[in-house]
């Protein structure tokens, strides 16, 4: 039996990358997620890994981005300014289905913002940020082993399907020390990349085996649209290219879902949420159902792609819906669009740094059904 | 106890969030859980900084302070801002050497010269952290005496160790030699 240990957000993100094999990290620090670069500058070079301060953020993906080519799992952490920075590169890794691992740790914004404030602000950049249609995968974390889980999860999917994966965390859970007992070696999975059986004639832009350089086969590594060999394509042949890409992480949205359902049985009234605001909502939620109300909780771990058949599900007999985000309303449009007029969505948001309490998504929930029996 | 909300204030530099992280590691060594937030400004030092712990035995879903039981504070600026946000239950640690508090007039409340104590009697006001740590556990009693000193001991460089378990004494020490009355205001 392992024991208890005070462990904070970002030091269990950065072992999480080191249990999921990660041996690359390119960075340039930045509150508040600069404890993750700290961490791996110490620890990596004791696994035989590279631990790099880059001149800048676009750098820092650029670096992450050559060492996935060279064969390595890799790595960048980052926040709201640095990841605003990292955008024309997350595409590059899109079209050139590159695996790699961007963590950002949102403060609030936009531009420098409050660099040591609480945010989730960042939820549609992770999704739309970079120009263009292209895959994405978005995770988020609660807590601080879930940060661990996540981390070793985002390394597995992008190994597994050769996309870039974001970890989307915030200040406070970044900043959090907690009590945990992490994942000892073997109780997670960890998957690596798949390379194709045979080097002649194969297809480095086919499907999602993967040749790196040094293995001995011919490679073109291009930011253009270009074909399964990697050399230019306009026209048909382009669109083909990404409709391919698009679509091996888009039909998967429902088995990419990671989510945790509770009480959802018998709720009229659906809280969805994810992130810090769900340690919020889970106070919540329980003084709620003390009281006698029917609420139920939807708490996501995987924002994009964006579940909307569970959405759906999950809604289908409620008369009210609650989205709490610390933002303007992000999440909450997606939930309205999957829900489709058929319930209330409302959104509940915050804006100046910090969390959202358990009694003002009660107070909210209450007011609401209330209303609602009344009406 | 079931629950306890700390709050530990003061200016950055001070040491706080390592005493929150120093008093955390202290409450789990008693089996208990834990969550340590911690708030600071953006500047490098001298903003206003803050520790947040929440010593639980049930487990801790919102990781933030909603009612402290229990609040330091290190600093004027930390005093002015923490003080008025905490009720009339709440156990309140002030540093007498550089906070100025007016009457108060209510039971719980204990201004003690920390920071003197820690040049005075360690030789660093560096360690007035760990000295307002020893007086606010003799007061407050939020966990063992062995397991803070453990958890001092874990969380502190080889080399400033010795000096660290003194100012944990020192602050204990404070408590204990101070008469009553002079430990309200």
């Amino acid at each position: 039996m392992r024991e208890q240990e005070l462990v904070q957000g970002n030091e269990a993100c950065a072992r999480g990358a080191i249990y999921a094999g990660c041996r690359f990290f390119a960075g340039y620090p930045i509150t508040p997620s600069s404890e993750i670069m700290e961490y791996l500058a110490r620890e990596l070079p004791k696994v035989g890994g590279i631990c790099l301060q880059m001149e800048d953020e676009i750098a820092s993906l650029s670096a992450v981005i050559g060492a996935s080519w060279g064969g390595a799992k890799a790595m960048t952490a980052t926040s709201g300014p640095g990841f605003s920075l990292m955008q024309e590169n997350i595409g590059y890794a899109a079209i050139t289905e590159t695996p790699c691992v961007i963590v950002d740790a949102q403060r609030a914004g936009p531009s420098t913002g409050q660099p040591t404030k609480a945010s989730q602000g960042d939820v549609m950049q992770a999704r739309w940020g970079t120009h263009g249609d292209h895959p994405i995968i978005v995770l988020t974390a609660s807590w601080v082993r879930e940060v661990f889980e996540m981390t070793v999860h985002a390394f597995n999917l992008s190994e597994r399907y050769r996309v870039p994966v974001i970890l989307l965390l915030d200040e406070v859970l970044a900043h959090l020390r907690e009590n945990v007992v992490l994942p000892e070696p073997g109780e997670l999975d960890v998957i690596s990349r798949r390379h194709p059986e045979r080097l002649e004639n194969f297809k480095p832009f086919f499907d999602e085996t993967m040749v790196t350089f040094g293995e001995g086969g011919r490679l073109m590594v291009t930011g253009m649209s270009h074909d399964e060999f990697g050399f230019p394509a306009q026209g048909k042949k382009a669109a083909e290219q990404l409709q391919r890409i698009l679509k091996k992480i888009e039909s998967r949205a429902e088995e990419l879902a990671i989510y945790r359902a509770h009480y959802l049985d018998d709720a009229d009234a659906v809280i969805v949420s994810y992130g810090i605001t769900s340690r919020a909502v889970e106070e919540s939620v329980r003084v709620l159902r003390a009281e006698g109300l029917a609420v139920g909780w939807l708490d996501l771990k995987t924002l994009w792609p964006f579940p909307e058949k569970l959405i759906r599900s999950c809604t289908e007999h409620a008369q009210y819906v609650l989205v709490p985000e610390l933002n303007a309303g992000q999440l909450v449009r997606e939930v309205e669009r999957a829900v489709g007029g058929r319930v209330l969505v409302e959104h509940l948001g915050r804006l100046d740094g910090y969390l959202i309490t358990p009694e003002e998504i009660a107070a909210r929930v209450y007011d609401r059904v209330e209303c609602l029996k009344g009406a | 106890m079931a629950t306890k909300q700390i709050q530990l204030t003061g200016a950055g530099g001070q040491g706080l969030v390592l005493a929150g992280i120093i008093l955390a590691e202290a409450a789990m060594r008693d089996g208990k859980n834990v969550a340590v937030a911690q708030s600071y400004g953006p500047e490098a030092r001298l903003g206003a900084s803050k520790a947040e712990v929440i010593i639980s035995s049930e487990k801790i879903a919102y990781p933030q302070v909603t009612q402290p039981d229990v609040l330091l504070c290190l600093s004027q600026d930390a005093f002015d801002k923490y003080f008025s946000a905490v009720n009339d239950r709440a156990l309140v640690l002030i540093d007498a050497t550089h906070v100025q508090a007016p009457t108060l007039g209510r039971n719980n409340i204990y201004r003690l010269p920390l920071v003197r104590a820690a040049a005075e009697q360690v030789g660093t006001k560096l360690v007035a952290n760990v000295v307002a740590l020893g007086a606010l556990n003799a007061l407050a009693g939020l966990v063992s005496w062995e397991s803070l000193q453990k958890a001092v001991e874990q969380r502190t460089p080889a080399k400033f160790r010795a000096q660290n378990l003194r100012a944990l004494e020192v602050g204990r020490r404070l408590v204990e030699n101070t008469p009553h009355q002079t430990k309200e205001v």
